[in-house]
């Protein structure tokens, strides 16, 4: 991965390929799944189709009839094996300027504007080995069933392990497709916290993560994990991180990616 | 290209003015990093200034905190899109480090240095002459820890990304090298106001 600028000395193994230059070009709507009451996934096929990583995100673009312009990052949620289109996944926020109109005027056929691909440390390929140690909150989990589906792809049996804390049974994104992909044995296991549900599921816990869910969640590993994502809005992300180094992962295993207050 | 059906919300004009290419104003205060918290007891904090590999000046905790205070109060810029308006901070202007260590800055390049292992470069003329500081004081009370303190380096008139949280070091060296960031293809330099987010921005 050479990358221009850069001496081939540097300790950093974990860089993406990055191209020279991040131009913005025409994404056109090709479908629209609503995945959760308020998270919705949009299929995107760009002009110019581009590869990426597992973990990486796209700059979005809209533009108004006078110029007006806002700008928004979106987690990749596809994997990289799947092409065009990719896969955007996007909550409706309260107040959202962006994501009101995704969720309330985008259609299929409507062009946006996007540049990407973004980020090059909190990816993941099947090349980097595990065991691999996922940790999302909420829409925090996009990103981390991107690496999820990349390695599914790969027919990978890399030791895996989600831990997805969502508000409620019917906020778990992706669940019916997590749920298969924890039934294949092939390394790959699945815990849920759902930290607002009355009657949850046998199996799931019902409360906010904490240090011994944590060491739980690295008991069901066959080795402690090489690779630590954890993603989320920031207090969650605080709380999981810490809850993660209390219960013996080394600090420097941990990638984060925040978002929010 | 206009987005069929986007109207947007626009700031109201003073805002906007103050509001580079890209950007949105938000009140919050949004906590972007790499990694976890590192967690540093002040009992333990240094700070090293350094020329090329070789320490030139150091301060502990108090030593440091007994050195001129500066206050600023600056709009600053995320490379993620949030703006923040009027944050006040308190700490060693740059220019007071260096009068301290009894140097005059020796190139034109420096990387800042964190607990984490996180770095970033930034010109020294974008340092000095009242352009930064190493903050110990956001909005009049120490810095919290996912804010970057004890301390952190506050650059506001680059992207927030310059402003390393958790700083330990200030390295002077002889050449324009990337830290984290500028390695994972975000611009060396990083002006909001000419918006340059990433590698040929």
């Amino acid at each position: 991965m050479a990358i221009p600028g850069v001496n081939s000395a540097s300790p950093v193994t974990d860089l993406a390929p990055a191209p020279a230059a991040l131009r913005w070009q025409s994404a056109t709507i090709v479908a629209i799944e609503q995945r959760t009451p308020r998270l919705s996934s949009f299929f995107l096929a760009p002009a110019l189709p581009f590869g990426f990583v597992a973990g990486q995100h796209v700059d979005v673009r809209l533009t108004a009839p006078d110029g007006y312009q806002a700008q928004r990052s979106y987690s990749i949620a596809s994997a990289p094996e799947s092409g065009t289109p990719i896969e955007l996944a996007v909550e409706r926020l309260e107040d959202g300027e962006v994501s009101a109109y995704f969720h309330d005027v985008a259609a299929v056929g409507d062009t946006i504007e996007l540049r990407g691909p973004i980020g090059g440390h909190f990816v993941w390929s099947v090349a980097e080995g595990g065991p691999l140690m996922l940790i999302g909150g909420g829409s925090g989990v996009v990103p981390l069933m991107a690496m999820l589906r990349h390695r599914a792809a790969h027919g990978s049996t890399v030791p895996a392990l989600l831990l997805f804390s969502a508000r409620s049974w019917q906020e778990v994104v992706f669940r019916d497709e997590l749920m298969r992909l924890a039934q294949q044995d092939d390394g790959f296991k699945l815990a849920l916290a759902l930290t607002r549900e009355d009657a949850p599921p046998p199996g799931v816990y019902a409360r906010r993560v904490d240090t011994l869910m944590l060491a739980e969640c690295l008991a069901r590993l066959p080795a402690p994990p090489r690779h630590v994502f954890v993603c989320g809005a920031n207090p969650f992300v605080e709380a999981a991180t810490q809850s993660a180094i209390a219960a013996g992962v080394p600090a420097t295993r941990i990638r984060t990616e925040r978002y929010g207050g | 290209m206009v987005t069929r059906g986007f109207t947007g919300r626009r700031p109201a004009a003073d805002i906007a003015a103050r509001l580079p290419p890209g950007q949105s104003l938000t009140t919050d205060f949004p906590v972007l990093s790499a990694g976890p918290t590192p967690r540093v007891d002040t009992a333990d904090w240094t700070f090293t200034l350094k020329v090329g590999p070789k320490p030139v000046a150091k301060w502990t905790w108090d030593e440091f905190n007994a050195l001129p205070q500066s206050e600023f109060r600056r709009d600053i810029h995320c490379v993620t899109k949030w703006s923040k308006f009027d944050t006040a901070w308190q700490g060693v202007m740059i220019d007071d480090i260096l009068a301290a260590a009894g140097i005059e800055a020796p190139t034109a390049y420096t990387l800042a240095h964190s607990y984490d292992g996180y770095d970033t470069n930034v010109p020294t003329a974008d340092l000095v002459g009242g352009k930064a500081m190493v903050a110990l004081r956001y909005e009049g009370k120490p810095i919290p820890p996912d804010h970057g303190g004890p301390a952190r380096l506050v650059v506001p008139h680059l992207y927030f990304w310059k402003s390393a949280k958790w700083i330990n070091a200030l390295q002077f060296t002889a050449r324009d090298e990337a830290g984290f960031w500028e390695l994972r293809g975000y611009h060396m330099y990083g002006d909001p106001w000419r918006e340059q987010r990433f590698t040929g921005d």
